[in-house]
């Protein structure tokens, strides 16, 4: 390295960034084509080691805090690498809000770094290091708080009277926390730790009264919100890989989040400031009709001569961990001449994409599974419309009844198939508590149990079928 | 090194980039595609070690060895499972032909 100049090793480092920068844009490019994804995550992998390495080898360290950094860079990448590798499809969308708090607690910890440390007098870095600590910290504890949540370790929603005033208090606080740390002259370690105390606690406080079922949209936006931080703090550390990293991240997230949120049909301040549950069940016109019952043998037979069938896999599919009996059942089907698909809504799973996620883990290929634009107007062809563990998705009120609370949700029109097999565990309500119209309709058939069990039932009647 | 205006310049071109790169991204690839950026803001593993080079005092040390744990675990962790979940897709050609 003495046979480098520091001019030399400056411009090294840059390059490399600037090709690390370049990998994760074409990553992310080819991310978006389940064709070419897996080679989109490898390339922007490439890019990640190159730009680690390069910073390990021309940082600069003394030899302490190199040990210091090789330790950390191993604790925190085995433990990563282990749970990773570990964790069950289904809970992958509380581990992605995991990894991404720590990117947002990793990029307050630049930004504490800094402030503490009182070195910096240009404004300018001064506000942005305060600006993404507090993003990043607001990050870090939300996403903690989400995946408490999804992990079901948190079960209760905290609401109370003139909360949103409580959080504007808080935040107000770090506001002018903040600005005693960017004009300088007050800043001390007291007022650094309280304005991080402040922000972390602002994290916490706004996404505890969120439900579980808008969690992803809180996710994907505080995914956003951590790519913002790393920006700012690139800015601060004069990075350009990590400014344009982070501000990629950022706006991809950004419309990320309003795809989802608009695919479940709420608007992202509504997600953030009004709390569903509450009105839900107030106002929901009445469902009047009879379940009626259906047998498995029966159902079997009425699938194994059928010409095209729809199968509508929704989260309880997922929590009976049912998707390879469904794929073995479809594989049946096939046999048996009959057209398989499978309808996805955007948020059949915990997150959108989830549940194409579990079933392609199952091994269903992905040109047998259709979104909602694709299939729906194909629901009218088909002999039988199977719902498995899914509910207000295909509930048709969201279509017909202004006074439903999910009313004007895009829902999938399984109600227009010639015949409607629904999977259920009982007959009551499912998540949202909102009673579905298409339990009752004349050519409905409610097959009650466990949806492992009873798309066993429904294998072995296809087969006694022939 | 990068000036204000320059850096705004950067800011606003990134920008438009990310949001034209996943603009016409399919609802199947939502979830790869959020770990998948959850991945690439681990860059900031990179601005973690600069920092914990850079300490000079225990308290600095024990922040930048937390940051640089935290930024370990975002690209480690974001990379396995966006690349066990991309692994999972097939085509039912593609399948046979195995």
């Amino acid at each position: 390295m003495s046979l480098l100049s520091p001019s030399i090793v400056q411009t090294l480092t840059q390059l490399s960034y600037l090709v690390a920068a370049a990998l994760f844009i074409l990553g992310l490019k080819r991310m978006s084509s389940p064709v070419t994804a897996v080679s989109g995550v490898r390339w922007a992998g490439v890019g990640m080691v190159l730009a680690t390495l390069v910073t390990i080898v021309f940082m600069g360290a003394s030899p302490l805090n190199l040990g210091l950094v090789l330790a950390a860079v191993a604790i925190g990448g085995i433990v990563a690498w282990v749970s990773g590798k570990r964790v069950a499809m289904t809970d992958m969308p509380q581990m992605i809000a995991l990894y991404n708090g720590m990117g947002g607690g990793a990029a307050a910890a630049i930004a504490a770094v800094e402030l503490y440390a009182g070195s910096e007098t240009n404004v300018v870095h001064l506000t942005m290091a305060t600006v993404g600590g507090f993003i990043g910290a607001v990050s870090f504890s939300g996403s903690l708080i989400a995946f408490g949540k999804l992990q079901g370790l948190i079960t209760k929603s905290v609401r109370f009277g003139g909360q949103k005033f409580v959080n504007l208090a808080i935040l107000l606080a770090c506001v002018a926390l903040g600005f005693m740390l960017v004009s300088g002259s007050h800043a001390g370690p007291s007022i650094v730790s309280a304005f991080f105390g402040f922000a972390l606690l602002l994290g916490i406080a706004m996404t505890l009264p969120i439900g579980g079922a808008d969690m992803p949209v809180v996710i994907s936006l505080y995914n956003a919100l951590t790519g913002l931080a790393v920006a700012f703090e690139g800015f601060v550390l004069d990075n350009a890989a990590m400014i344009i990293a982070g501000t990629v991240v950022g706006s991809a997230g950004t419309l990320l989040t309003q795809l989802m949120a608009k695919a479940m049909n709420r608007s992202l301040s509504n997600v953030l400031f009004a709390n569903f549950g509450e009105s839900s069940s107030a106002g929901t016109a009445g469902v009047t009709g009879t379940q009626k019952a259906i047998e498995a043998s029966d159902a079997g037979v009425m699938m194994a001569y059928s010409q095209k069938i729809i199968i509508v896999p929704g989260y309880g599919l997922a929590v009976a961990q049912a998707q390879h009996k469904v794929w073995e059942m479809a594989q049946l089907l096939i046999d048996h001449g009959v057209n398989v698909r499978f309808a996805i809504h955007p948020v059949a799973g915990r997150m959108p994409g989830h549940m194409n996620v579990l079933l392609a883990e199952a091994g269903v290929p992905y040109d047998l599974i259709s979104d909602l634009d694709e299939i729906n107007a194909e629901f009218e062809t088909a002999d039988v419309a199977l719902i498995i563990g899914a509910n207000d998705v295909v509930n048709p009120d969201a279509r017909n009844n202004k006074g439903s609370p999910i009313y004007g949700m895009p829902i999938l029109n399984a109600d227009k198939a010639r015949n409607v097999i629904v999977i259920k565990r009982g007959q009551g309500t499912g998540f949202s508590g909102i009673d579905n119209a298409l339990f009752v309709l004349d050519q409905t058939r409610m097959l009650y149990g466990d949806a492992q069990a009873a798309v066993g039932q429904l294998i072995q009647a296809i087969k006694a079928a022939g | 090194m990068i000036d204000g205006v320059i850096a705004l310049y950067i800011f606003m071109l990134a920008a438009f980039t990310g949001y034209e790169v996943i603009s016409r991204v399919p609802v199947i690839l939502h979830t790869p595609l959020m770990s998948g950026s959850n991945f690439v803001h681990g860059i900031v593993l990179v601005g973690a070690m600069v920092a914990l080079a850079a300490a000079d005092t225990t308290l600095l040390r024990v922040i930048g060895f937390l940051g640089v744990v935290l930024a370990a675990g975002n690209a480690v962790g974001g990379y396995v499972v966006t690349e066990r979940m991309l692994k999972m897709f097939v085509t039912a050609a593609r399948k046979k032909g195995n």
